[in-house]
């Protein structure tokens, strides 16, 4: 049975399609949530609340003139038709005077879905007064994100998408004292409160560790293991315009040399854009259906990009499914052979690097990365975690990163939903795993 | 057909509140974005964003509820939700709200010209069509845009207490962004940086600017870096021109000074503060020369508005004063928290997110150097424009940033351009190396519309005044190739 908001949308749909002119053409997308964000602070509650919101965009072609305008709804048409027809009428008017665009793309082909996964959760009040709990007697500072997140898709020539997820992210990090911390994440769609307290009887014994007097390195070489969350910001940096098809295409992208011919990575660095296995829409903004797979880089080579129906017509190419930025909403990197059990073994004497934090480009075409360390952070030596190790500043290639200074990836991965709630609940997610690296230069 | 913001108001003061002190904040913004990319004008682009959040104090605790659904009913659906997580949490709650004064500001605000008519799709496709014809001038420019986004705000705010606020804000934000390619490197240069340029008011920045004409001057400059040899390593003085220095200064000047960073609240995500409560009021922030203030009553810039989202009124401030750490950017509830005295910065960025301690306009007051006079004065020293590039650890210490544009200062004068500028250095002791400020005829008033910080998150308009300014021994260096 179609919720509430489903129905909302359809009945959208079909208003519009009643209301074009002749030659006149749509698409409407639709974003809503409805999430409860509970923050958290030294071990009590900083800010409860929930965001019910409703967003609708519209796009009017007629001939290659198009524009678009988008509009928060409240979600009960009545109450929303004249705006959603003012809206229309704004359109109409402001394309009259434009130009034609030789880059306009949409679906054509008719590829209607539909899918719903709903989640049980314990209500919120419920979900934080256990987390609350069991964090007796610690510094815990975090958010609790939980609820459905809507996306959908409807143009005039009666497609129809839906996606409908109800989810929960719980982020949370247990303070040892000033910057010192272990960061811990759970989210899925089952709320487990045995799953939950192994994560935080995990997070305790690592805060144990960061009891011991930490440890100030001098810059320079040293050999490093980077956990999957510290992986997840190199690969959200790489995200940053590097599988773009325009930036590829217009040299902009870190990875250009890659493309030229000019750059290698390691052979057992593969990345795919993994649809089938995220929790981002099958479906993107103009309505081209996204493959289940895009490969991107195969055996340290780019094999691929992601482009939008705009790139496509611009640069003669296929669309792949892409939106506009052309980033990856389900990012999947290739496991390698080491057992997630010995990486200590392998990395022997050299940092472990819990998490990575504030990325930034050095030098891009040379695909040159600085950042920091941040929260778990460990000294190693011979195998054996012996200090935190005060933040650190890295500026290295990830060219040599992931070429010839990797030693090699975990056989396990890591399913990293993205936390980001920027304007909206973010559906996109990475699979990595852990990387163990013979160098990586520190700088400050 | 939706609810007037004056109709608003009305029901406002018809719903059933059963909190101790509840508020309403309405946030009406318009925009319209409109590009020139290659000689192709885009498809424009417009929105309207509309609603509501319900704030509740109740049993000590607070909750809070939004909502995109104005109608009365919808109203009152999320004062019952705000109210109870109000109730549900309040034993939980850091904060007892209970010793709190309830808000009750009363007032108005306008951004200048915000009644003076704006340019129609038609002139803005006309004036960034020719920007961008200018700036497709040689087969080495690979890619190149200009555009604008425009925007207008209404934010009301109501309270149970009694407070009335209305504040109506125009925005313009142009850009032109050009990127050259041969021989295996890319370089982009811009003006100003994406969006860098972004003032309160209307078209007549963008005189002030010189936006008319920067297509052809930004391709030239995007040409020259392709050409230029990588900055040279080494400790120097550097000359950071007002479009990196708004950069310096927000990173590790205001969110170091945050009171919510100071008091935790972002350790898991934006980070905390190398800055204490016990160092305002005795702690040497930077040099001598060093004048930071709060200032949201400078009318063009970027984040002036005369009450913050929690009904404080705002006023000019001194956070640093002659390099001594004066007061952190708390605004009242932090204050409360703290015991110390802050600013009138507790600000949402839209009306989905609820307010905490952001930067508005956070200035660096100017000095009583001419820009000759601070080349002339360096034997050896990068001047670098244009933030690019921007790091920094989650203490905000320990930074590395890097420019679009460096041009190297050799025995007092300006010499060859180089490349991928990039710097590197610490907080607690980089602003006490400021040895020239540069006179009020070398100060820019810039911004940003996307200072990214909070739980939710949120993207915030942030405005930075500077002048340029010269620092000693400096960490500087290059690219790789």
């Amino acid at each position: 049975m179609p919720s509430t908001m489903e129905t909302y949308f359809n009945d959208v749909a079909v208003l519009l399609d009643r209301s074009l002119a002749p030659g006149e053409f749509h698409i409407c997308r639709f974003d809503a949530e409805v999430s409860d964000f509970v923050r958290m602070n030294r071990g009590k509650v900083r800010q409860p609340g929930t965001v019910s919101q409703r967003y609708l965009s519209l796009r009017l072609i007629r001939g290659r003139r198009h524009a678009e305008r988008s509009l928060t709804v409240s979600g009960d048409l009545a109450h929303d038709r004249a705006d959603i027809d003012a809206a229309l009428a704004a359109l109409r008017s402001a394309i009259v005077d434009l130009p034609e665009d030789p880059h306009l793309d949409y679906a054509t082909d008719v590829h209607s879905s539909r899918t719903v996964r709903t989640a049980n959760l314990p209500h919120s009040e419920q979900i934080v007064a256990g987390v609350l709990d069991a964090a007796q007697g610690l510094d815990l500072v975090g958010i609790y994100a939980a609820g459905p997140v809507y996306r959908g898709f409807a143009n005039s020539l009666g497609q129809r998408n839906w996606h409908e997820v109800s989810s929960f992210n719980l982020q949370w990090s247990l303070y040892h004292r000033a910057d010192k911390a272990v960061k811990t994440s759970y989210g899925g769609f089952e709320w487990s409160a045995a799953d939950f307290g192994a994560k935080m009887h995990e997070a305790r014994e690592r805060l144990a560790l960061l009891a011991n007097p930490s440890r100030s390195l001098e810059p320079g070489r040293y050999r490093a293991y980077l956990a999957p969350s510290a992986m997840e910001e190199l690969a959200g940096l790489l995200c940053w315009g590097g599988f773009s098809g325009r930036a590829l295409a217009t040299r902009q992208s870190c990875l250009f040399r890659m493309r030229d011919g000019a750059a290698l990575l390691d052979p057992a660095i593969t990345f795919a854009e993994n649809i089938a296995d995220g929790i981002a829409p099958a479906f993107q903004d103009e309505g081209f259906a996204r493959p289940d797979n895009v490969p991107l880089l195969a055996e340290g080579r780019l094999v691929g990009s992601l482009v939008s129906p705009r790139t496509a017509k611009e640069f003669a190419m296929a669309t792949n499914g892409a939106n506009a930025a052309e980033m990856p909403e389900a990012l999947d990197m290739a496991a390698g052979t080491l057992p997630l059990a010995e990486t200590l073994a392998a990395l022997d004497t050299g940092i472990y690097v819990g998490n990575l934090w504030y990325l930034n480009f050095s030098d891009r075409p040379a695909c040159r990365v600085t950042g920091m360390t941040r929260f778990a952070s460990f000294w190693v030596e011979h195998g054996k975690i012996v200090a935190p190790v005060n933040v650190m500043r890295f500026d290295d290639s990830v060219y040599r990163l992931l070429g010839d200074h990797l030693v090699g990836l975990t056989s396990e991965r890591e399913l990293i939903v993205n936390s980001d709630t920027y304007r909206a609940r973010n559906v996109g997610s990475m699979r990595l795993p852990g990387a163990v690296v013979s160098e990586m230069v520190f700088t400050l | 057909m939706s609810s007037s913001n004056e109709s608003i108001r009305s029901c406002f003061h018809q719903l059933r509140g059963a909190g101790d002190f509840w508020s309403l904040r309405l946030v009406d913004e318009t925009a319209e974005t409109y590009a020139v990319r290659k000689n192709v004008p885009q498809p424009p682009a417009s929105s309207r964003d509309r609603g509501a959040m319900l704030t509740v104090w109740a049993n000590g605790g607070s909750g809070y509820a939004a909502t995109s659904d104005l109608s009365r009913a919808g109203l009152q659906a999320a004062l019952d939700r705000a109210t109870e997580w109000a109730r549900a949490t309040a034993t939980a709650s850091l904060i007892d709200f209970r010793a709190l004064p309830k808000p009750a500001p009363r007032g108005e605000y306008s951004s200048p010209d915000i009644d003076a008519p704006g340019w129609s799709g038609r002139d803005w496709y006309e004036l960034l069509g020719a920007e961008s014809r200018a700036a497709g001038c040689d087969a080495r420019i690979v890619d190149w845009e200009a555009s604008v986004e425009t925007r207008n705000a209404v934010h009301l705010y109501l309270t149970s207490a009694g407070g009335n606020v209305t504040q109506r804000y125009r925005f313009v934000m142009p850009s032109v962004v050009v990127t050259a390619h041969a021989d295996g490197d890319t370089q982009t240069r811009s003006l100003n940086g994406y969006r860098g340029l972004a003032q309160q008011g209307g078209e007549a920045m963008l005189r002030a600017f010189g936006f008319d004409g920067s297509g052809v001057r930004i391709a030239d400059e995007a040409l020259q870096l392709l050409a230029a040899p990588n900055c040279p390593a080494g400790t120097v003085d550097v000359l950071l021109m007002p479009d990196q220095m708004v950069l310096q200064i927000h990173e590790s000047i205001g969110h170091p000074l945050e009171l919510d960073r100071i008091l935790g609240d972002e350790r898991n995500f934006a980070g905390t503060s190398f800055v204490t409560l016990d160092m305002f009021g005795s702690y040497r922030y930077g040099s001598e020369l060093l004048n930071i203030t709060f200032d949201p009553t400078r009318p063009e810039e970027l984040a002036s508005y005369a009450f913050d989202d929690d009904g404080l009124r705002a006023e000019k401030q001194y956070l640093i004063r002659a390099g001594m750490l004066e007061r952190p950017l708390g605004g009242a509830l932090s204050q409360s928290r703290a015991g110390v005295a802050g600013v009138a910065n507790s600000r949402a960025d839209n009306w989905n997110r609820p307010p905490i301690d952001r930067m508005s306009n956070i200035n660096l007051e100017p000095g009583d150097s001419s820009q000759e006079q601070m080349i002339a004065g360096i034997e050896r020293g990068v001047l670098m424009r244009t933030n690019s590039s921007w790091s920094i650890d989650d203490s905000r210490n320990k930074f590395q940033f890097g420019c679009e544009w460096g041009q190297l200062i050799e025995k007092g004068e300006l010499t060859t351009v180089v490349k991928n500028p990039n710097y590197r250095g610490i907080s607690a002791n980089f602003w006490r190396n400021l040895r020239q400020v540069g006179d009020a005829s070398t100060v820019q008033v810039l911004g940003t519309p996307y200072c990214g910080k909070g739980e939710p998150s949120q993207v915030i308009r942030v405005g930075h005044a500077s002048p340029a300014c010269v620092f000693s021994s400096v960490d500087v260096f290059g690219g790789d190739a």
